[in-house]
């Protein structure tokens, strides 16, 4: 009967790239053994998406898992399936130690679309974002300016980014910061 | 008199004139040129005033060395004080003003100083300003303080915007002269990724100037060439006006991108900051021409015969119309050269050395240039600005042999390399007896993060000063450097050549003549900036001052904005020469980060105003902001202190909260109390290492308040702990704490107990929190409906699941006021929602919103602890009285083993009191108690402190607790407490519970 | 700026992606040890000119502590490894006496 409300309003601010604010996302937390065939496949069975390696992910049309440390993987599913999944993982692994939780209020997520889309991120992240390193399908947890986050490569001019949701606003002005006309560089352009 | 030819200018658009003010002075330029050729070309000599001295003075470099024209550029939000008007490009409109004089540039009385100069020796003012003590505050201070500092500060908001790049480069080359530019090639030529800088627009460094032909094209050509083909090749980017700033640990390296300074602009970034992670730097950053020290060479139109060639063939500016050179190296010579091309005149050469023989003294004679070798100047003639040079031997004392007029002196006393890049990261030098300077030891790279040596420095800053040798080296140099980072030699790229030559060696001269008297010596200018002279550093090594970094503070030797670019190497071998040391035996102050100042907003880059730092909000806080909220930061976090009604001031806020609270039924946001979910079959032992108090023995359903200790024994956290499943807890933080305290959590499980089975997950943001505080709670969740919240069903310290309205929450039944409480989690998204909610039916009861500020003075009354008020890291619970909160069960948690040691049972120990003043008035914020006598300082002795103090409007009269000594066993005692004004207040000594000492009150 | 590569992730990462937490390897003494051993485990701390052993946590990132064997006079980082064991593994410990013969930290070697 109420819609969550996420911490910004979906919206788009249209820099040299495009900064947008996305509506809110299921979100799931698992720690366990990555390696437990058991946890595999009760998280496989929730998202139908191949299990990532270290620091990888898989995502397809707003699912995905990623790799979060070596004993936590962050599920994303439509944000009304969260809490069937929760269950589901959770009784699949009844007696075996683990943790699953919803984390889809405490999130809030960004895209920054366009041809230099990377170096809005650039300005804001040490991490080496050329596209030899940080191609399609890259994801990588790290920090925008003062606050931790974690970006995904979804295509070239495609990035996804994961924040806390206190920080929303934080980090929505710094996106567009970095995003003011004039100041891209082309640096990675062809 | 300077003027701008009539032709040259190899870098001016004779097409596009420019405007600009120098002084509230109309004066034209041309696009190309500096703010300093500009002023040359229309005749200002004179452009600034010294430090210390105010002595006139005029340009002497061409390049970021200058140390004498600095300006205030700009107005208002684009003002900007001690700008270097050599790397100002002019623009259209530019408005500059010279510094330190008053009333103005040439009528200064500063200047007085300059009169009193033998009155201001070397470490004057710690000689000076040691005594009388009350004279420091009264005269001298103030004095300083009017005289100190170049420039004015800024006061507007800079109008600007500036950003940060980080980047990741396999290759970085610093410096686009020939020997960056080469260096490059190679580089480029193996497919890694490279990155070159160049501080200037221009590209080629000194070679379109000082070089002859290479590869058979003149050097701008091959310049132009060698750009263009980097330019195009896919591995490789380039940037001008881009200086490399600072070579750090591990190939980190700071490069500074002036994007508008030539041409400012709203809305863009003006000033770029690059952090480069690279695997290789190549330092390419040429050498910069010395000074001679010679009496008067601080003048206006003595400068620096690289300069004046500079500004000649560059921008098509004559400094002067007959030019003196003095020189010890062949160098020079080509000053002369330029300046005759363009039909100028150099009556003579001055060369210290007694029999140069070279190609080029030979051309010069050929020419018909009057050459006098092993000659020096006495003297420069002039008060404002040169009128002619004494000439002396050198290696005499000073004996004027002639004067030969003229209004320009081209002074060399030979290239020493720019090390400083090369240094930044531990790069070391060696003194090169030969070439008279300092150059890097390659074999002493700075290293990296695997041992290995991740700088090479190649052409004139690796001491080649010859054009074939810059090439050579800087081929070689690139070579080795890609190697080692692509473990391949690179493509076969062939080596640039360029004709040989053959210079006269040259002779160190650091003084001129070089058995100059006194009188002399006080007027021979080292550091033109800071008005450091041969003799202040002679005196300093006579005073006892042999390190080179002591005399370098004790005379202010390099401390100007210039670092010393001009003066440093000048300066030490007066130092040597003064201890009859060897120069690499004083060696070098150290080479520090920047090269030359970059902004503080490059610096600051995004974080500014709103995203400073981060600021956290809760999911209500649209709502507080639109609703009078005052805000209160808690850590990154905003809450509102209060709500502040129509013509309410603060304090009355919080007490009509507060009494709303006790009487009928407030709300709080209690979003931001950290929630941290611990679960596992090991959860229970876990929590209670964590905690002081036993958690494993909570029933689910149940709620435990608890405390945490650091390990070394003292308070750190407390909060409510909920035991939500048989193997699972969610642990309540402090506002401040939920990162902190889940880090502490995680580092525990990970370095100490990596074998314990529990799992972590921070849920702080996931939910959102209300407090429905007050005797009328219970009655707004009924009348909101959807969950039995009575007494039997939901007891005091249990929680339930269920909703409200339709809205999923979780209630705990705890307080933090005294009151009847509920504090309802709902997911985040939900919050706003059931925040409206909660007002909605709580109208009917009079509920309003209340703050961080109402919630403080509700838990004092209370005499509930706050961390951070009653806890400062130093205190342990047994102080609070919360030793029931302490396990006596439990063999260990963290803090244990530290309470165990005696001074933690210390019957000294301060503990904690409640404190009724006996007036009823608010004793002040961190007042201390004090005890007759006074300690060894001669400071009154004290016995306690108030840790909160607080008007309450419940009791009506100030309330505070505090820690004193034996205090609980001295109740009803009075004791005097310190106020601002020096007076002291009364306070009783009282229970630190205020309010419903029997709990009757929450337990509803 | 240093780089440190974290052993639990792979990721190099930048120095402002960690946290600091000072020397590795501390032995914890808890109730009924000695006064002695708990104020050495609590407060006594190397601060060597050279080879040193530390504790860094990949804040911004996995999350996970690790330790770092460095050189605190250049920097070299000679490997980084596993928070979860109670003195550096035989590998660092040989690649650092290839580097630095002779070396020896805490009664190791």
């Amino acid at each position: 009967m109420y819609d969550p409300v996420g911490a910004l309003q979906p919206g788009t601010y249209a820099g040299f790239a495009e900064v947008q604010v996305l509506p809110p996302q299921g979100m799931i937390v698992v720690r366990g053994d990555l390696s437990d065939g058991a946890l595999q496949s009760a998280v496989t069975a929730a998202v139908p998406l191949a299990m990532p390696g270290q620091t990888g992910a898989s995502f397809e049309n707003g699912r995905g898992i990623f790799w979060m440390s070596p004993d936590e993987l962050l599920l994303m599913c439509p944000y009304a399936e969260v809490a069937g999944h929760v269950d589901s993982i959770g009784k699949a692994l009844a007696g075996t130690h683990h943790l699953v939780a919803d984390i889809s209020d405490a999130r809030a997520v960004f895209a920054v679309d366009g041809v230099d889309a990377r170096e809005v991120l650039g300005k804001l992240t040490p991490a080496d974002l050329a596209p030899s390193v940080f191609g399609p399908g890259s994801f990588r947890r790290t920090r925008l300016a003062q606050v931790p986050a974690a970006v995904l490569c979804e295509t070239d001019n495609r990035f996804v980014l994961v924040c806390f949701r206190s920080v929303a606003g934080y980090v929505h002005e710094l996106l567009k910061t970095a995003a003011i006309p004039g100041s891209e560089v082309g640096y990675w352009r062809d | 008199m300077s003027t701008r030819l009539g032709k040259g200018g190899r870098l001016l658009d004779r097409s596009r004139p420019l405007e600009f003010t120098f002084n509230g002075k109309r004066m034209k330029g041309y696009r190309g040129d500096t703010l300093a050729s500009a002023l040359l070309a229309n005749g200002q000599t004179l452009v600034g005033r010294s430090f210390k001295y105010h002595r006139p003075r005029g340009i002497v470099a061409s390049g970021a060395e200058e140390p004498n024209a600095l300006v205030n550029l700009g107005r208002d939000g684009r003002f900007e004080p001690n700008q270097r008007a050599t790397t100002q490009e002019l623009f259209d409109g530019l408005t500059a003003e010279s510094q330190n004089h008053w009333p103005s540039l040439e009528f200064d009385v500063g200047v007085v100083n300059n009169y009193a100069s033998k009155f201001l020796p070397a470490g004057f003012y710690y000689k000076t300003f040691m005594a009388p003590r009350p004279a420091w505050k009264h005269v001298f201070e103030p004095f300083i303080r009017k005289s100190a500092g170049l420039g004015r500060a800024p006061v507007d908001r800079d109008a600007d915007i500036y950003e940060h790049f980080h980047l990741h480069v396999d290759i970085l080359v610093i410096g686009g002269g020939i020997a960056g530019l080469t260096a490059a090639k190679q580089a480029a030529a193996t497919g890694a990724s490279v990155l070159v800088v160049e501080q200037t627009a221009h590209w080629g460094g000194r070679a379109p100037v000082d070089a002859g032909e290479i590869d058979g094209v003149p050097a701008a050509d091959w310049v132009k060439n060698a750009v263009e083909q980097l330019e195009s090749a896919d591995n490789v980017r380039m940037f001008s006006r881009c200086m490399g700033s600072g070579v750090y640990d591990h190939g980190s390296v700071l490069a500074y991108e002036r994007l508008t300074d030539h041409a400012p602009q709203d809305d863009t970034p003006r000033h770029r900051l690059w952090r480069i992670r690279t695997k290789h730097v190549i330092t390419a950053t040429g050498a910069i021409e010395r000074p001679l020290s010679f009496a008067g060479n601080d003048l206006p139109g003595v400068m620096l015969a690289g300069a004046v060639r500079d500004y000649a063939v560059n921008w098509g500016v004559s400094a002067g119309d007959r030019t003196v050179v003095v020189t010890n190296n062949d160098d020079a010579y080509r000053t002369a050269f330029a300046l005759l091309e363009m039909g100028l005149e150099v009556p003579a050469i001055v060369d210290a050395r007694t029999t140069p023989q070279s190609p080029l003294i030979e051309k010069a004679r050929a020419m018909g240039i009057r050459v006098e070798t092993g000659r020096g100047v006495a003297k420069v003639k002039g008060r404002a600005r040169v009128e002619g040079v004494a000439i002396t031997t050198q290696a005499g004392e000073g004996a004027v042999l002639e004067t030969i007029p003229c209004d320009v002196v081209a002074m060399s006393g030979g290239w020493s390399p720019v090390v400083h890049l090369w240094s930044h990261c531990g790069g070391k030098l060696t003194w090169d007896e030969t070439q008279a300077f300092f150059r890097p030891d390659r074999t002493k790279a700075p290293t990296g993060d695997k041992g290995q040596p991740f700088v090479t420095v190649v052409g004139s800053a690796n001491g080649m000063l010859g054009t074939a040798e810059v090439l050579a080296d800087a081929h070689a140099g690139g070579g080795a450097a890609v190697a080692s980072v692509t473990g391949q030699e690179p493509a076969t790229v062939p080596v640039p050549q360029a004709e040989a030559e053959t210079p006269a060696p040259i002779e160190p001269v650091w003084m001129m003549p070089q058995g100059a008297s006194h009188e002399l010596r006080s007027k021979m200018w080292l550091d033109y900036q800071n008005d450091v002279k041969v003799s202040d550093v002679q005196l300093a090594a006579r005073e006892g001052y042999e390190s080179v970094e002591h005399t370098k503070r004790y005379t202010t030797l390099g401390m100007a904005t210039d670092q010393g670019k001009l003066s440093n190497i000048n300066g030490l071998a007066v130092l040597a020469q003064s201890l009859n040391a060897d120069i690499p035996a004083v060696g070098t102050t150290t080479f520090r980060p920047p090269y030359t100042p970059i902004s503080m907003g490059s610096i600051a880059g995004e974080a500014r105003g709103e995203i400073f730092q981060p600021l956290r909000r809760t999911p209500m806080d649209d709502w507080h902001d639109a609703n009078g909220a005052y805000w209160e930061p808690v850590g990154h976090w905003r809450r509102p202190y209060c709500y502040r009604g129509v013509a309410e001031t603060a304090a009355e806020a919080v007490i009509r909260e507060v009494k709303n609270v006790r009487e009928g039924v407030g709300l709080l946001d209690a979003s931001t109390l950290g929630k941290i979910l611990v679960k596992g079959p090991d959860a229970g032992r876990f929590l209670d290492m964590m905690y002081t108090n036993m958690m494993s023995t909570l029933k689910v359903g149940r709620c435990r308040y608890g405390l945490m200790c650091s390990e070394n024994g003292f308070l750190m956290d407390d909060g409510v702990v909920a035991r939500v499943g048989e193997d699972e807890w969610l642990c309540h933080t402090t506002s401040g704490g939920a990162d902190h305290i889940h880090a502490h959590m995680e580092e525990w499980l990970q370095t100490e107990w990596w074998d314990w089975k529990v799992y972590t997950a921070n849920l702080t943001e996931q939910y959102a929190q209300i407090g429905v505080v007050g005797p009328k709670a219970r009655e707004v969740l009924e009348l909101v409906g959807g969950m039995d919240v009575s007494k039997e069903t939901l007891p005091f310290m249990a929680w339930a699941d269920g909703q409200l309205d339709g809205i999923p929450v979780r209630i705990y039944r705890i307080s933090f006021s005294g009151e009847l409480s509920f504090e309802i989690a709902t997911k985040a998204g939900y919050g706003r929602a059931l925040w409206d909610k909660l007002l909605e039916a709580g109208r009917v009861f009079g509920v309003m919103p209340y703050g961080t500020e109402a919630l403080h003075v509700l838990r004092a009354e209370k005499g509930f602890i706050m961390i951070g008020d009653e806890s400062d890291g130093t205190v342990i619970p047994q102080d609070l009285g919360l030793d029931w909160a302490i396990s006596k069960k439990k063999e260990d948690f963290i803090g244990k083993r530290a309470q165990e040691r005696s001074h933690f049972a210390d019957p000294e120990r301060w503990k904690l009191v409640g404190l009724e003043t006996t007036d009823g008035s608010v004793i002040e914020d961190g007042a201390y108690a004090v005890a007759p006598g006074e300690n060894v300082n001669g400071q009154r002795n004290v016995q306690g402190r108030v840790t909160s103090t607080y008007w309450s409007p419940t009791l009506n009269r100030g309330i505070a607790m505090g820690l004193v000594a034996h205090g609980p066993d001295r109740m009803g005692e009075v004791v005097e407490f310190s106020k601002v004004d020096g007076g002291t207040v009364a306070a009783k000594i009282v229970s630190p519970v205020f309010y419903d000492p029997e709990g009757e009150k929450q337990n509803v | 700026m240093l780089i440190l590569t974290c052993p639990y992730c792979g990721i190099e990462a930048d120095e402002t992606e960690l946290s600091p937490g000072g020397e590795a390897h501390l032995k914890r003494f808890g109730p009924g040890s000695t006064d002695e051993a708990f104020e050495t485990y609590l407060f006594h701390r190397e601060n060597p000119k050279g080879v040193h052993f530390e504790r860094w946590r990949h804040a911004m990132g996995c999350g996970k502590w690790f330790h770092a064997a460095r050189c605190t006079v250049t920097l070299e980082v000679f490997g980084t490894y596993s928070a979860q064991v109670t003195e550096p593994p035989a590998e660092i410990r040989e690649k650092i006496t290839t580097k630095r013969p002779g070396w020896s930290w805490r009664g190791i070697e």
